[in-house]
C-alpha cells in the first residue's frame, strides 16, 4: 500500500512524468505529427469558423459556437491519429520493458504521455485564441462563454486522450489502437446521445448524461456545471486507470 | 553488490518457465548464463531486473528485494535486454540524456557521464545520428551505453552478441571483461565459446532448473571422469596395437582415428592410462609420436546437460 508521499517524493514522481512526457513531445514533433496536427487543427476550424456557408459572420452575434462545435468535431477526429502510437508503437519495439526497468512506475509512464498529448492538443487550441481577438473586435463578447467553451474543450480532449491512451495500450498495432479509440470515442461523442434521444424516462437520463455532447454544448454557451466537470474528470480517471491496469499486466 | 536469487518461481499459465531457482553472484563476478532457447534465462534476468514479478521466491540485489523496493532495485541495474529495443527516432545523444534523466543521474554529472559513455562505447562518430541510421553492431553499443550510463553496480545483458560480425563480438565482449572487473554482470548466451572466453563462472539451466554450476574447468570435470587420450603410434599393425592396447587395465575402448596410426583411447572412469600406454610402447619399440589428453568440449557438456532424455 503506498502512503502519502512527502514533497520530496512528490517532487521526483513528477520529474520522472515531466522527462518521459518530454521525450513524448520532443518525438510528436520531431516526427512531424504535431505540425501536422497543428496546421490541420487550424486549417479545418478555420475554414468551417471563418470562410463555410454557415460561418461566424451569419450568427448575427460576436460569438465563438460555430468554432466550438467545428473544434469538438476535429478533435474528436485528431486526437485518436495523436494517441495511437504512445504505448502500441512501446509494445511492438520493445521499449516498454527498456523503460519499465529503469527506476519508472507505471503510473508515471501513463501520465507522462498523456501529459504530453494534453500539451499538444492545448497548444493548438491556443493558437486558436486569434480567433478570440478578432471576434472581439467585431462586437461584444460574452468573455465568460468563451472562457467556458475553452475550457470545456480542454476537458473534452483530456477525456478523449485518456480513452485514445487506453486504446493504444491493449495491441502492439497502431491501427488498432486508431480504430479501437475512435470506437469508444464515438459512443460518447455522438451515439450515447442518439439513444437517449430514441428513449424515455431512465435510460433517457442516463445516455443523455453518459454523451459527451450534452455536457459540452452546456460548456460553450458558457454555463460550467458541477456535473460537467465530474463528468470530464471520471472519463479521465477512468481511461488512465485502465490503461495502467493494462500497463501493469505486462509484469505478470 | 551481489545478487541473491533465493527459490525463484515464475509460471506461465500451467507451465513452470522458471522452477525453484536459487543462486547468488558475487561483486566483481561475471555470470554466463547458459542453457537453449526457451530454457529460462530471459525470464530470470526479467525477474532479476524487476521487470516481471515473481510467483514464489525472491531476488536481492544489493539489500532490496524485487518484491518490496523494486524502484530501488532497478535503480541499481544496468539493463540490456533481449534484441535491444531502442527509440529508432531519436539521436543517440538525446537517447543517452533521456536515460540518464530517468536514471536520476545529477544534472552537473549528465554531460560528462554521456560523453564517457560515447567514448568507452566507441560511438564519437554516431553521436548525433538517429538511432534508425545505425548499423546493429552500432545499436548494440547504444544499448550497453544506456545500461551503463548511471554507472550501475549490477549489469544483467541478455545475449549482447546477437547479430554482430566476429570483429565486433571480440570488441564487445573485451569490454564486458573490462566493464565486469569492479561491477557484477550477468549475461546470458546461447553460444558457448562466448560464455567460455568472458565468463568467470557458468550456469546452465534448462528447463527452468539449473542443471550445473560452476567455473568451465569445473564443469569440464564433473561431466565426464574419463579421461581420452589422442594417441599416434608408428611402427606397429592397426590390429596388433588396438589388441595389445586392450590388454592394458586402465583402458576401457581403443578406436583407431585413421589409418596414419592415430586413435583414441578411453580409459576407466577416475583413471589415467598415459604412462601405461607410454611404457607399452617402449616395451614393444613403437613410435609414440604423439600422446595428447583431449578436454571434453563444453558442447559436448551442454549437450549431455540438455538434451531431451
Amino acid at each position: 500500500m503506498r502512503i502519502i508521499p512527502g514533497p520530496q517524493k512528490i517532487d521526483r514522481f513528477m520529474k520522472q512524468i515531466w522527462i518521459i512526457a518530454r521525450r513524448e513531445l520532443k518525438s510528436f514533433f520531431d516526427s512531424l505529427m504535431a505540425y501536422i496536427m497543428i496546421i490541420a487543427f487550424l486549417g479545418f476550424s478555420g475554414f468551417f469558423t471563418w470562410l463555410y456557408v454557415a460561418d461566424i459572420f451569419f450568427q448575427g452575434q460576436a460569438s465563438l459556437q460555430v468554432f466550438f462545435s467545428i473544434a469538438y468535431w476535429t478533435l474528436f477526429f485528431f486526437i485518436p491519429a495523436l494517441t495511437m502510437g504512445l504505448l502500441a508503437e512501446e509494445n511492438r519495439s520493445g521499449t516498454i520493458e527498456l523503460l519499465l526497468t529503469k527506476p519508472v512506475e507505471d503510473w508515471q509512464v501513463v501520465l507522462g504521455k498523456f501529459l504530453a498529448t494534453f500539451l499538444l492538443i492545448a497548444i493548438a487550441i491556443g493558437l486558436t485564441l486569434p480567433y478570440y481577438i478578432t471576434v472581439a473586435n467585431i462586437g461584444p463578447v460574452d468573455h465568460g462563454a468563451v472562457i467556458s467553451g475553452y475550457v470545456g474543450l480542454l476537458l473534452m480532449s483530456g477525456s478523449y486522450i485518456a480513452i485514445g491512451l487506453f486504446a493504444s495500450s491493449f495491441s502492439n498495432n497502431q491501427i488498432v489502437g486508431f480504430l479501437a479509440a475512435l470506437f469508444i470515442g464515438i459512443m460518447f461523442h455522438w451515439i450515447f446521445g442518439m439513444i437517449s434521444m430514441n428513449f424515455g424516462g431512465f435510460f433517457a437520463d442516463l445516455f443523455h448524461f453518459l454523451s459527451t455532447s450534452s455536457h459540452f454544448d452546456s460548456m460553450s454557451r458558457g454555463v460550467i456545471d458541477f456535473t460537467d466537470l465530474l463528468y470530464f474528470l471520471s472519463i479521465m480517471v477512468i481511461g488512465l486507470v485502465a490503461t495502467e491496469s493494462i500497463l501493469s499486466k505486462k509484469h505478470q | 553488490m551481489d545478487i541473491v536469487i533465493r527459490n525463484l518461481t515464475k509460471k506461465y499459465g500451467a507451465q513452470r518457465a522458471v522452477d525453484d531457482i536459487s543462486f547468488t553472484v558475487k561483486t566483481g563476478e561475471i555470470l554466463g548464463f547458459l542453457g537453449p532457447n526457451g530454457a529460462g534465462k530471459t525470464t530470470t534476468m526479467k525477474a532479476i531486473t524487476s521487470y516481471l514479478i515473481p510467483d514464489e521466491g525472491d531476488v536481492l540485489v544489493g539489500n532490496y528485494s524485487v518484491n518490496k523496493d523494486s524502484q530501488e532495485v532497478k535503480k541499481s541495474i544496468g539493463y540490456l535486454p533481449e534484441h535491444n529495443p531502442l527509440y529508432l527516432d531519436m539521436a543517440v545523444i538525446d537517447y543517452l540524456r533521456f536515460v540518464a534523466e530517468l536514471q536520476g543521474v545529477s544534472k552537473d554529472k549528465i554531460n560528462g557521464r554521456i560523453l564517457e559513455m560515447i567514448d568507452v562505447c566507441g560511438l564519437e562518430a554516431e553521436k548525433h545520428k538517429k538511432i534508425n541510421e545505425l548499423s546493429k553492431g552500432y545499436r548494440q553499443r547504444v544499448g550497453l551505453a544506456q545500461a551503463l550510463i548511471h554507472d550501475p553496480e549490477v549489469l544483467i545483458l541478455d545475449e549482447p552478441t546477437t547479430g554482430l560480425d566476429p570483429n565486433q563480438i571480440v570488441e564487445i565482449r573485451e569490454l564486458i571483461r573490462k566493464i565486469g572487473r569492479e561491477k557484477t554482470v550477468i549475461l546470458s548466451s546461447h553460444i558457448l565459446a562466448e560464455v567460455e572466453a568472458t565468463c568467470d563462472r557458468i550456469i546452465i539451466i534448462n528447463r527452468g532448473k539449473i542443471v550445473a554450476d560452476g567455473t568451465s574447468e569445473e564443469l569440464r570435470k564433473h561431466s565426464q571422469g574419463k579421461e581420452i587420450l589422442r594417441v599416434t603410434v608408428e611402427g606397429v599393425e592397426r590390429d596388433a596395437f588396438i589388441r595389445e592396447a586392450q590388454q592394458v587395465s586402465t583402458v576401457e575402448q581403443v578406436d583407431p582415428l585413421d589409418d596414419e596410426g592415430s586413435y583414441e583411447i578411453q580409459s576407466r572412469p577416475d583413471l589415467s592410462s598415459r604412462k601405461s600406454i607410454f611404457a607399452l610402447c617402449c616395451e614393444k619399440n613403437w613410435v609414440l609420436t604423439e600422446l595428447t589428453p583431449i578436454q571434453t568440449k563444453l558442447e559436448d557438456i551442454f549437450h549431455e546437460l540438455t538434451m531431451d532424455r
